[in-house]
């Protein structure tokens, strides 16, 4: 049996892995879902992009409700504080999900040019707000959030839906939107047909542009005005779940955690050389430019994350009841079993995920969805 | 902290209604995806290509309620934590483990499957897209294994323990989580319910096919499987509900005794009320016909045995209260000095009653404080409601035994090749595609209802585990759910309408006129 301590790290990472996994796979489904619009100038060239991700999306979807039962079996607090608290933004994106399933499947079942254009509409916007949310909520988390658990571990929150709305969280939420804007239009340049293929292409190197600047940004502001946190004295990693047994200083930098393991500089790094990898690879190879916008969207993550060690979600409200790795997961037992199970079941998830791309690849034609659907 | 009553009674709402909503689709996905799993498996075992065209008309619909059911699905995810939050916290530990396992083991199968069922037909062999179809079926039953593997433990919590430490419940034993008894049970009964779901609504819509003489092979062969598969999977519901009715006599005998109305313990082997009037406030069933002899052999698997009353049961709960007061104290006495020898015996003594003190937080803050009728009204809240317990019961059950007889009929009508003989027996088999729906909410209303005032059985009082959001913002998102799910409801009727209207013929599938060039999606 692997020590409370390790398995808390692992886990730390796996919770990590799921969520660069949704961003990476659900991601482009946003991305395309977001462009629709843009890309698809006409009912045909939208079919063309809506083609490319509809045997797909499902399944990537579930990256995200399998992040979300992860957090809740190997991080229960970090589930219950953060759905809860974020309550109206969560329920945004909530709605987001709901829609995105039927938009997909009801979109051709009625032959009617305003129908399909309503659920084009639904599919861009939850698209749009889901990578927005994603973006926002990130930000919050170098901010801190306002809760504080009371004796029996009950968390109350104190603060509404605008409260999240801070101007660097907002900033976050424009380098999420344009961070999988282009890895969309990286997937678009693969998959669709020519023409909109490079309506992508272009797309793509200006939302790596601006997701790279505003990236820039993001760190610098991190790094010169927003106060880290950190656990006062020595931590306890192995001890009982239970936040409030610790003490935490506010006031120093989130990039302490980057001084202290220098190997962490490999994410922000790799997320700025994929994004120049993008720029020179879209054009000419797509598949290799949709491998650098996946490295993007997937160091970005880790490099927030690995600023934040190991705290998980820092409470400005009341900094002791912050929480972090050492003090929020689920019990050694139920660590240990749920490693085990997913050591198993993930490999096998992504054997038959990549069966399934070889099935369905190859370009999306115009001609081709003009002869399967009659134009919708 | 005091607990926001309206909070709770919105939150639940919410929950109820969200549930049920999304079981009105979960059921048709995990029965009708075995249909479409036996059509495809004559169609390459013969090589007919009527069978292939079943499967792609019977997809057709099938995608649709597919979608429903996922997109419903993710609340019920979310929404453990949005507003039951100190619940996750409480359970997550227990709870959350077969939620995360359902989304690897199952769902990540079925939604990556589901693409290629309906756009793989050209993509690849015959054989693999059989094997396509037989996993995706299989994804579906087994997320239904783990949902209830979760459920099951909020209905007999075992292999967890309470820890003082972290405040919460935490895994003792995985293999007793898993291996729960009831879980057993639930999954078997609630997938068979899926099952007769699924048959009947190919029964029924192939009914009124061939009442209006349209598709008529087509028809009837679709009938002839949903008669088979319907028979085998209404004997088991029934047969496997007897099950699930003894597990719940053993484990949760409150909910027993109010599905039964029996308000006193009676001299065994009980008798069975099959109809009557629950009257609450005199605690009596008024107008009882009661059949002796068949509540014990239900509820006991003997003639020997007695089963408790509600009075009695109230009383248990009255002796509990004391000892989780006691368990209350000991852990509070913990909290200060977690090496408190005296402290620590005392709570491993009564740790299975602790719950029963976390009743008394709805009338005071501090258990130990209660009041003998603090305690009385706790003991009293632990009856369910009677009366809905007690016909939604008799109904469902009544459902079933109905279920038996159709589909008996029907694989009789189907053997002689009969099916279209008679019209009164089309419009019966057409107007009995509501009560499927009819028995499966009613059955989770006996499972969740019947389980209050507890979210996990003698654990966890359901008030207590509602999230510190305002009412105003539970009302926001109910009032969501209500608008759009509402609109989706509107819409999935129109469009399952709309194709069952088409049909085989109109949508080109079948007779084939010109070469295959529909895809099913």
């Amino acid at each position: 049996m692997l020590d409370y301590t390790t398995l808390r790290v692992i886990w730390w990472a796996l919770l990590g892995t799921l969520l660069i996994g949704f961003a990476i796979m659900d991601g482009f489904d946003f991305g395309v879902a977001g462009l629709l619009k843009v890309l698809g100038r006409d009912n045909e060239e939208r079919l063309v992009l809506l083609e490319g991700i509809e045997p797909t999306w499902e399944g990537n979807q579930v990256w995200f409700i399998l992040a979300g039962g992860a957090t809740f079996a190997a991080w229960p607090m970090l589930y219950a504080v953060s759905f809860s608290g974020m309550y109206l933004a969560i329920a945004l994106v909530l709605l987001a999900f709901i829609l995105r399933p039927v938009g997909f499947n009801f979109r051709g079942k009625i032959h009617d040019p305003r129908w399909a254009s309503l659920w084009d509409w639904v599919l861009t916007g939850s698209g749009v707000v889901v990578m927005l949310i994603a973006g926002v909520a990130f930000g919050n988390l170098f901010l801190g959030v306002p809760f504080q658990f009371d004796d029996d571990l009950r968390m109350s929150w104190h603060g509404g839906f605008f409260e999240l709305l801070h101007p660097f969280a907002l900033l976050c939420g424009l380098v999420s939107l344009s961070m999988l804007l282009a890895h969309g239009a990286c997937w678009a340049a693969l998959k669709a047909d020519h023409a909109i293929a490079a309506r992508a292409v272009k797309i793509s190197r200006w939302m790596t542009l601006i997701y790279a600047v505003l990236y820039v940004l993001a760190g610098v502001w991190v790094a010169y005005d927003l106060p880290g946190y950190a656990i006062a004295g020595p931590a306890l990693t192995d001890g009982a779940s239970n936040p409030l047994c610790k003490q935490v200083a506010v006031g120093g930098s989130w990039f302490a955690s980057y001084m202290l393991y220098p190997w962490f500089w490999i994410a922000p790094v790799l997320a700025l050389v994929s994004a120049v990898g993008v720029q020179a690879l879209i054009g000419r190879r797509s598949v290799a430019g949709f491998i650098a916008s996946s490295l993007m969207v997937g160091s970005t993550i880790a490099s927030a994350g690995f600023a934040l060690f190991p705290f998980l979600l820092p409470s400005s409200l009341d900094p002791r009841s912050s929480l972090t790795v050492w003090d929020a997961s689920s019990s050694h037992g139920t660590l240990q079993l749920m490693l085990i199970v997913t050591a198993v079941l993930l490999p096998i998830v992504m054997l038959y995920t990549s069966w399934v791309y070889r099935v369905m690849r190859g370009r999306v034609t115009l001609e081709q969805v003009r002869k399967v659907h009659g134009g919708y | 902290m005091i607990i926001d009553t309206d909070v709770v009674t919105l939150s639940r709402l919410q929950f109820a209604l969200t549930a049920l909503y999304h079981f009105l689709f979960v059921p048709l996905t995990l029965g009708l995806v075995w249909m479409l799993a036996i059509m495809e498996s004559i169609y390459v075992m013969t090589g007919r290509e009527v069978w292939k065209r079943m499967v792609q008309f019977w997809g057709v619909l099938f995608g649709i309620n597919f979608a429903m059911g996922v997109a419903t699905g993710v609340t019920m995810e979310f929404q453990f934590g949005m507003n039951w939050a100190y619940y996750s916290h409480y359970v997550g530990d227990v709870f959350g483990a077969p939620l995360a396992i359902e989304g690897l083991m199952a769902f990540f199968l079925e939604a990556t499957l589901v693409g290629v069922f309906f756009m793989g037909w050209e993509r690849i062999s015959r054989i693999k897209h059989l094997l396509v179809t037989w996993f995706l079926a299989l994804g579906t039953s087994l997320s239904a294994l783990w949902i209830l593997v979760a459920n099951a433990w909020m209905q007999h919590p075992v292999g967890a323990a309470f820890n003082p430490q972290t405040m919460r419940m935490e895994v003792t034993s995985f293999s007793d989580v898993l291996f729960n008894p009831v879980a057993q049970d639930k999954f078997v009964h609630t997938v068979s319910a899926g099952y007769v779901m699924g048959a009947m609504f190919v029964l029924s819509i192939s009914a009124w096919y061939l009442l209006r003489g349209r598709n008529v092979d087509f028809a009837k062969r679709s009938m002839t499987v949903a008669a088979s598969f319907g028979l085998a999977a209404a004997l088991s519901v029934v047969v496997l509900g007897d099950a699930s009715g003894y597990t719940v006599s053993l484990n949760q005998k409150m909910k027993m005794a109010a599905i039964e109305a029996m308000w006193h313990t009676e001299p065994a082997p009980a008798s069975f009320t099959l109809v009557g009037i629950p009257d609450v406030q005199q605690r009596t069933t008024h107008f009882a016909v009661k059949i002796p002899w068949v509540m014990g052999l239900i509820g006991t698997h003997s003639t020997d045995q007695t089963m408790p009353g509600i009075a009695e049961l109230v009383d248990t709960a009255k002796d509990r209260i004391g000892n989780g007061i006691q368990a209350y104290d000991a852990m509070l006495m913990l909290r200060q000095d977690k090496d408190n020898a005296q402290a620590k015996a005392t709570l491993a003594a009564h740790d299975q009653d602790l719950g029963y003190a976390l009743l008394l937080k709805k009338y005071v803050d501090d258990p130990r404080q209660a009041t003998l009728a603090d305690i009385q009204q706790a003991a009293d809240s632990t009856i369910p409601n009677v009366p809905v317990l007690f016909w939604s019961f008799r109904i469902m059950v009544g459902c079933g035994f109905y279920f038996i007889a159709l589909f008996a009929f029907s694989f009789w009508k189907a053997s002689k090749r009969q099916l279209d003989s008679q019209r009164w027996y089309l419009r019966l088999a057409l107007w009995s595609l509501p009560l499927p729906w009819l028995a499966v909410e009613l059955g989770w209303i006996v499972a969740e209802y019947g389980r209050q005032p507890w979210a996990i059985e003698g654990v966890l009082p359901t008030a207590l585990g509602v999230s510190s959001v305002s009412a105003g913002q539970v009302l926001t998102s109910l009032g969501g759910f209500v608008l759009f799910y509402t609109a989706l409801a509107i819409v999935d009727v129109m469009l399952i309408r709309k194709f069952i209207r088409k049909g085989p013929d109109g949508l080109g599938i079948w007779p084939p006129i010109v070469p295959p060039t529909v895809t099913a999606h």
